[in-house]
């Protein structure tokens, strides 16, 4: 709980207690806490369906475009509410997601695709160049595909396309949704080290979403764990990774060997205020 | 072969005309995927503004600001009233918005401005332009000309706003993935309020050609149908296309109206005149069999 101790204005992000219904009938996620100090990246793992691209969706408010509200709780962003503000205005405050899927613009080029990233920010022409060649630094790839349309790129250029598009909006807080989504073993660590360059270079604050615990706890300072809409386990990526359930639970590693789907349990430790 | 030529080029200059009215489809399918099924009411409405403005007492120019003023605040109540409340709704939906939205207009323009056929006078006149009459022999309408300059010079202003401008950018980037524009921070209100006012725009554009051509009349709502093949040939997305696509439409109707009725007479008797109505269709359904995204339109990208 090392995180619970420092003060608000090391907490970036904070997340309270948030609870998410879609559709106002099903309840996604049952009283969310969590938080992210400036600087680090931390990591919310856990399997499909746990509810991290909501979580993720929750902060960055593009939930109510999928009918999804948050009722309870709320999200502070360095200490003021961010609930109730547009993607839009939360974009200009510095935070931004990149959503699952990647999601860019098939028909514009790369280089389109990143200009249109710098949309909420009233720049020179000299400004945006220099953005454009500082992702076009983290992510040589994209320069020589530049003239590509994006849709007929790779998965790998087009993650590295999305992310790239997040930075030219000169985020300090990057919501990054399931990058290793669809990518091969390679790419993947290719762009988490981009991602930890980023963190240590640009000082950007990463929020991750992930199934791929290991690649994630790797890179992470620290992590989250979710199930069914619950936190269940929290702390510092080192004593994740190392820590035995984890390893059964999500890396399927154990040191009792194969076990059979029989013994294998849901994660369910209770939350303290929970009981 | 002057008559040749003559047929030829007025053709070509009326498919302009059909391109102005194209053009408004393009805009609006560019930017949010949707094809508007209200263009051909929103010409109406801008004809009928113009006019209504100037019945007021207002001179031409006062009345074509009004129109503007009127298509504008149009454009940003539709986005508010209806648009919005459909954001990331299936295309289907907003396509039916858009034929709600076509019966609101043609309801509501008459009762503000009334229903009667009225004449628009733009003072360019439909004639012959007497020096190509005199060294050509070819009849040339002043008044085509003057469209087709003015459609030239949208389409350019358009084609660099949509490619070179922040705007533009975004515009086509909220066509590709609302969601995805969204989530960097692109407001889709914005977006939207501005391409229905461009659109708005065009219609305006449109509206003033065709209703000093045929006058300001409920009829004006039916260009929309007209536009319809030179979308299929030219490509729903493309600027460029909407103007190629007219330029064909028009000059083959033409062409077709005056040569294929001779050759169908001899070959089977009888009258085989009016072929002008029907022959736009057929041509934009053997495109769609041969290339359904039109000549320029973007293919649809599928990652295999």
């Amino acid at each position: 709980m090392s995180a619970k101790t420092t003060t608000a204005a090391d907490n970036y992000l904070s997340i309270n207690n948030i609870e998410v219904i879609y559709d106002h009938v099903i309840l996604v996620l049952k009283g969310v806490s969590l938080t992210v100090p400036k600087g680090k990246i931390v990591a919310l793992l856990g399997a499909n369906g746990a509810g991290k691209s909501t979580t993720l969706k929750a902060i960055s408010n593009l939930l109510r475009a999928e009918r999804g509200d948050v009722t309870k709780g709320s999200v502070e962003y360095k200490g003021d509410r961010i609930d109730q503000l547009t993607p839009n205005e939360l974009v200009k405050r510095g935070v931004i997601q990149v959503m699952e899927g990647r999601h860019c613009f098939g028909h514009l080029t790369i280089e389109e695709n990143l200009l249109t990233g710098a949309y909420t920010r009233s720049i020179s022409r000299g400004e945006l160049k220099d953005s454009l060649e500082k992702v076009y630094h983290y992510f040589p790839r994209l320069k020589t595909r530049r003239t590509s349309q994006a849709g007929y790129t790779s998965g790998g250029e087009q993650q590295m396309c999305a992310i790239g598009r997040a930075l030219m909006a000169k985020p300090e807080m990057i919501l990054l949704d399931e990058p290793s989504m669809g990518l091969a073993p390679q790419i993947v660590e290719e762009i988490f080290e981009i991602v930890k360059d980023l963190n240590s270079r640009e000082n950007v604050s990463f929020l991750l979403a992930e199934q791929n615990t290991m690649v994630a706890l790797r890179y992470a300072d620290f992590g989250y764990i979710l199930e069914n809409g619950r936190v269940v386990m929290e702390g510092d990526a080192e004593d994740l990774r190392t820590n035995e359930d984890v390893k059964e639970f999500y890396l399927g590693l154990s040191s009792a060997g194969r076990k059979s789907f029989k013994d294998v349990k849901h994660y369910r430790r209770r939350k303290r205020w929970l009981s | 072969m002057n008559f040749f030529l003559e047929v030829l080029i007025g053709g070509l200059l009326s498919g302009l005309m059909y391109a102005l009215v194209a053009l408004g489809f393009v805009m609006i399918y560019k930017a949010s995927g949707v094809f508007n099924f209200a263009q051909g009411a929103m010409v109406y409405l801008a004809a009928l503004s113009v006019v209504g403005c100037m019945e007021k007492g207002a001179p031409l120019w006062l009345a074509i600001i009004l129109a503007f003023v009127i298509m504008t605040l149009f454009g940003i109540a539709t986005e508010k009233f209806v648009l919005r409340k459909l954001v990331n709704q299936p295309p289907i939906a907003l396509f039916m918005a858009t034929i709600g939205l076509a019966f609101f207009i043609e309801g509501l323009a008459p009762m503000v401005f009334g229903s009667e056929p009225r004449a628009l006078e733009l003072g360019i006149v439909d004639e012959p332009i007497p020096w190509i009459l005199d060294n050509w022999n070819m009849v040339i309408s002043k008044f085509d000309l003057v469209a087709a300059g003015v459609a030239a010079v949208l389409v350019a202003t358009l084609a660099l706003f949509f490619q070179y401008t922040r705007v533009g950018r975004a515009l086509r980037a909220v066509a590709d993935d609302h969601q995805a524009a969204l989530s960097i921070g692109i407001p889709l209100q914005h977006i939207w309020a501005i391409v229905w006012g461009v659109a708005g725009f065009v219609a305006l554009v449109a509206g003033m050609m065709w209703g000093a051509r045929n006058g300001v009349q409920f009829a004006l709502t039916f260009t929309a149908l007209k536009a319809l093949p030179v979308l299929i040939l030219g490509g729903f997305t493309s600027v460029p296309g909407a103007i190629v696509g007219g330029l064909i439409i028009g000059a083959s109707e033409k062409l077709a109206e005056i040569y294929i009725p001779p050759v169908m007479q001899d070959m089977f008797g009888g009258n085989f005149g009016g072929i002008e109505g029907w022959f736009p269709y057929v041509l934009a359904l053997l495109f769609l069999l041969v290339r359904p995204e039109g000549l320029f339109g973007e293919k649809h990208i599928d990652r295999v």
